[in-house]
């Protein structure tokens, strides 16, 4: 049984899975919007008191913060006893891309030459992270939700809104990809 | 999501370049399995825990805050390879580096509040 569950699992196991983790919050009235927890941390670090966008009653999201911490601890449980011990199967066209960008394709989860404080160090790895980060976090709210709030919830509902906002999701990554990468690396 | 490796910023960097359908395939199954539940809760008009009918409150209407948004949303996903979720995911697989992304995306709404009233939504 747990080496049926440590192989890498297919795309439609976790497709499914995701809706599973929808259905279950929207039963216990709730929403599955996994951004707005960067908001109840702001407000929890008590932005309130400065801007009004903070100024809410955190407490009332405290669910979401446990589902928070449990994406850690689900993230702990399945490198430390699940992990697959087959390296990822990565397309050849896209190892061979990030080759001739000096990038190395290692089979692990991400790449471990950039995802360590030596790389973090520098002026490149410093953008990537905190800048890559800060973006997230700007544009996750600007946008009103990320891609469980848009991509998953708000499609599922049908909003046209949610559509447009996956497409900006997608215009940004391939101008990261495309654009910014190729100037990076 | 890590078994699946949708946390991974090389399957984000795949996506990307359309080069595997992978990705495609569970925000695929996600949304379409997303779309029937939802519309059969509302045809039965499910109940929540409770006993309250659930609801599925519409968006506001409106273009630029979502175009707009998501460009910035997208352009970090694809720097990072991670959204909120995989985020925190990875810092419990063990890369501490994560910390990092998650004081910028942290910086990055406490800016959106501030600027919020003078940006187009």
């Amino acid at each position: 049984m747990i080496e049926f569950i440590k192989q890498p699992w297919p795309w439609y196991i976790s497709g499914l899975a995701i809706t599973a983790v929808m259905l279950i919050l929207v039963y216990f009235g709730k929403s599955f919007g996994f951004s707005s927890n960067l908001r109840t941390i702001c407000a929890m670090a008590g932005a309130g008191k400065r801007v009004s966008f903070f100024n809410f009653d955190w407490k009332s999201q405290r669910w979401n913060l446990m589902f928070l911490v449990g994406a850690i601890i689900g993230g702990f449980i399945s490198s430390h006893w699940l992990e697959a011990d087959v390296p990822l199967a990565l397309s050849k066209a896209t190892i061979l891309d990030l080759q001739k960008m000096n990038i190395r394709f290692d089979g692990h989860i991400v790449p471990d030459q950039l995802f360590n404080w030596h790389f973090l160090a520098t002026a490149k790895g410093l953008f990537i992270f905190l800048v890559g980060g800060f973006l997230v976090g700007f544009g996750t709210r600007y946008a009103g939700g990320c891609t469980s709030g848009h991509a998953i919830s708000g499609l599922s509902n049908l909003q046209f809104p949610s559509l447009i906002a996956v497409v900006g999701f997608f215009i940004g990554g391939l101008i990261t990809t495309h654009l910014i990468f190729p100037l990076l690396f | 999501m890590s078994k699946s490796e949708a946390i991974s910023w090389y399957r984000i960097q795949e996506m990307f370049r359309f080069q595997s359908f992978h990705m495609f395939g569970i925000i695929g199954t996600a949304v379409l399995s997303g779309i029937f539940f939802t519309w059969l809760i509302k045809v039965k008009k499910g109940k929540d825990v409770h006993g309250e009918d659930i609801q599925f409150p519409d968006k506001e209407r409106s273009w630029k805050r979502y175009l707009f948004g998501g460009l910035i949303f997208g352009l970090g996903w694809a720097l990072t390879g991670a959204c909120p979720g995989p985020i925190f995911v990875l810092l419990g697989q063990g890369y501490a580096v994560m910390l990092v992304v998650i004081i910028g995306s942290l910086l990055g709404t406490y800016t959106y509040g501030v600027f919020k009233s003078k940006l187009p939504h």
